[in-house]
C-alpha cells in the first residue's frame, strides 16, 4: 500500500494536478464516447422506423 | 477452398451487425473489469518511481493510449485498403468507425503526455520527434475524417479516404522508432520485446492490464459505431427493414 491517507492519495506526492488532470480527461472521454455512439445507433434505428412508417401512410 | 466462404461469412454487413451486437455488452463489461484491476494495480500495488515520484503514474493511461493511437491507425488503413481493393463495403465502414476512436486516443496520448512533461521536463510541449510525429498522426486522423465526410458519393469517399490512410501509414513506424532515430527529449520505449524490463514488474503489469482494457473498450465502441454506419448506409435493404423493431 502506497498511501497513508486519502489526502495523501489525492495529493500524489505533489503531482496531484498532473496525475488527476490526465486521468480526468481520459475518464470523461471514455464515458462520453460510448454514450455518443449508442445515441448515433439509436438515431439510425429511429430514422429507419420513421421512413418505413411514412411509406405505409402514403 | 472449403474454409473460404466461411472466412467471408462475417463480411456481410447483416451478419456482422448481429454478431457485433451480441459482443458489445461483454466487451464493455470486460473493459470495466480490466479498468478496475489496472487502476488498482497502478495506484495501490505499483511502487513510487525512484526518479519521477508519483507523476510517473500517468504512464498507465499514457502508454496504452499512445499504443492504441498507432495500432488503430494501422487497422484503419488496413481495412480501408481492403475495402478499396476488394470493393468490400463492410471493411470501409469499419475503417470509418475506427477513425474517431483513434483520433481520441491520439489526443489523449498528447494530453496525458503534456501533463507528464510539465512536471518532468518543465514544458507542456516541445518540438521533439516523438511528440511532433504523434501530432501529425492526429492531423492524419482528422484529415481522413474530414475527407470522407466531404465527398457525397460514399464509395468514392471510401476510396479517397483509403488513399490518404494508406499513404499516412508511413508515419506510424516514424513515431515508433523516433526515440531511436533522433536523440531528442522523449524517453526510450517503455517495453521492449528483446531487453529485460527496466521497470518494476507491477508497473509493467498495470500498463498491460490498462492496454487490454483500452483494447476491449475500443472494440466495443467501434462495433457500436460500425453498427450505426451499417444502418445509415444500408437502410434501403431488405435485411435492415426486417430487423426487429425496424419494420412496423
Amino acid at each position: 500500500m502506497n498511501w497513508g491517507s486519502a489526502s495523501e492519495f489525492f495529493a500524489m506526492g505533489g503531482y496531484g494536478l498532473y496525475v488527476w488532470g490526465s486521468y480526468a480527461v481520459v475518464a470523461v472521454w471514455m464515458l462520453y464516447e460510448p454514450f455518443a455512439t449508442r445515441r448515433r445507433h439509436k438515431e439510425a434505428l429511429q430514422q429507419i422506423h420513421h421512413e418505413l412508417s411514412r411509406k405505409d401512410t402514403l | 477452398m472449403n474454409t473460404f466462404p466461411r472466412f467471408f461469412t462475417f463480411a456481410a454487413p447483416s451478419r456482422f451487425y448481429r454478431l457485433a451486437g451480441l459482443m458489445v455488452p461483454w466487451l464493455y463489461g470486460l473493459a470495466a473489469v480490466l479498468a478496475i484491476a489496472g487502476l488498482y494495480t497502478g495506484f495501490f500495488v505499483a511502487p513510487t518511481d525512484a526518479t519521477q515520484g508519483e507523476s510517473y503514474r500517468i504512464i498507465f493511461v499514457h502508454v496504452p493510449a499512445a499504443w492504441m493511437s498507432m495500432v488503430l491507425y494501422l487497422v484503419m488503413a488496413g481495412w480501408a485498403a481492403v475495402g478499396w481493393a476488394f470493393n468490400a463495403r463492410l471493411a470501409s465502414m469499419v475503417s470509418r468507425a475506427i477513425a474517431p476512436t483513434g483520433a481520441a486516443f491520439t489526443f489523449l496520448a498528447l494530453w496525458t503526455g503534456a501533463f507528464w512533461g510539465k512536471p518532468t521536463w518543465g514544458a507542456w510541449w516541445v518540438w521533439d520527434a516523438r511528440l511532433t510525429s504523434e501530432l501529425i498522426l492526429l492531423f492524419l486522423y482528422l484529415g481522413y475524417m474530414a475527407l470522407v465526410e466531404a465527398i457525397d458519393d460514399v464509395r468514392r469517399a471510401d476510396q479517397a479516404g483509403a488513399l490518404l490512410a494508406v499513404v499516412g501509414a508511413v508515419n506510424v513506424p516514424i513515431i515508433y522508432f523516433s526515440v531511436r532515430w533522433w536523440n531528442t527529449l522523449h524517453q526510450g520505449a517503455s517495453i521492449s520485446m528483446t531487453a529485460a524490463p527496466k521497470m518494476a514488474q507491477t508497473m509493467v503489469s498495470a500498463m498491460l492490464i490498462m492496454t487490454f482494457c483500452f483494447w476491449a473498450y475500443a472494440f466495443a465502441v467501434i462495433f457500436v459505431r460500425t453498427r450505426a454506419i451499417v444502418l445509415e448506409r444500408e437502410r434501403q435493404t431488405d435485411w435492415v427493414r426486417s430487423l426487429p423493431g425496424g419494420a412496423v
